[in-house]
């Protein structure tokens, strides 16, 4: 079982590493590009033992803990089979 | 008076603590290696600047995982003297121990150079020998010294005077211009409300030493000095 955990900045917190790349991307001739946002991913590997109830809250509390600053970020987990 | 300089794998900036607390202060100094959780024998906390963990994951997210962090954490809720200078705010604003966070800074750059910073307030074991509005020329060098907070953090931060140094000119003005990374209200350094823990993003143990370009630092350190002194 994998459980993905996707992070990124509340929107309320600028992310000047997303706005140079949305600055590339427009001299490259992409058109149409409003914004963009750099986040992170992560996937872990989890035993198979594990029921996806607790994978979901044992990822959640990892997600929650350590993988993000709930401070300046947010998450999502998602788990897959 | 005894002082203790933590060392994590990545810290950098530790040898120049050690260095300022014997040369400059006088007093007994050890280093603290990151697995150390005993600080029964300190009388102050330096948490230094570098790279913990090299800045995996974001700067200080894993050096608050090390099991002196736990320790830092029991020896600051007595009221004793923690400092975090530079990777050591952040790790600081990671554990918890200060509010807010440190992020990319607005343009992008790792900055390596001289600020100005104006001290805000001197009720803080950091800066009671400081005047409030004294401007000290102190280096930065960080790639995530963009403090931000939510608005209620920050209205926190104001009622109970928590802001110690905003970056300004060198006349003590604090314009968008003087602010290097684009932290809110120009914010350089906080306390805690008790007062005990500080974290800056400027270097005040690089500038001890006119060779070195400044020796404003000295005052923060002499504050420090101070206040254990009186305190004993």
């Amino acid at each position: 079982m994998k459980a993905k955990v996707y992070v990124t900045l509340k929107p309320s917190v600028l992310d000047p590493q997303g706005k140079a790349i949305k600055h590339s991307v427009e001299l490259l001739g992409f058109h149409g590009v409003n914004d963009i946002r750099q986040g992170k991913y992560f996937e872990i590997s989890l035993d198979s033992s594990v029921s996806e109830t607790n994978a979901r809250e044992e990822a959640t509390r990892l997600a929650h803990d350590v993988l993000s600053n709930p401070i300046i970020e947010d998450f999502r987990v998602e788990i897959e089979k | 008076m005894k002082f203790g300089v933590v060392v994590f794998p990545g810290s950098n900036c530790d040898h120049d603590a050690y260095h300022v607390i014997s040369k400059h202060v006088g007093q007994p100094v050890d280093f603290i290696w990151h697995r150390d959780i005993d600080l029964s024998t300190y009388d102050a906390v330096i948490i230094p600047g570098g790279f913990s963990y090299g800045d995996y994951l974001r700067a200080g997210a894993l050096a608050r995982f090390s099991p002196v962090m736990n320790s830092i954490k029991e020896f600051a809720a007595k009221g004793n003297l923690v400092l975090g200078i530079c990777n050591g705010f952040q790790i600081l604003c990671e554990a918890g121990l200060l509010p807010g966070a440190l992020i990319r800074n607005r343009d992008l750059h790792f900055i390596c150079d001289y600020v100005n910073v104006r001290v805000e307030n001197t009720d803080t074991p950091f800066t009671q020998e400081l005047k409030t509005g004294s401007v000290l020329r102190m280096p930065i060098a960080h790639a995530e010294g963009n403090y931000v907070c939510d608005d209620a953090t920050f209205e926190d931060l104001v009622r109970h005077q928590q802001i110690v140094f905003r970056y300004s000119d060198r006349s003590g003005n604090v314009t968008d211009a003087a602010n290097p990374n684009g932290a809110r209200d120009n914010i350089a350094g906080i306390c805690n409300r008790g007062r005990n823990v500080l974290g800056l993003m400027p270097h005040p143990e690089r500038a001890c030493e006119d060779l070195l370009g400044s020796s404003d630092g000295r005052e923060v350190f002499r504050s420090l000095a101070g206040a254990l002194a009186a305190a004993a």
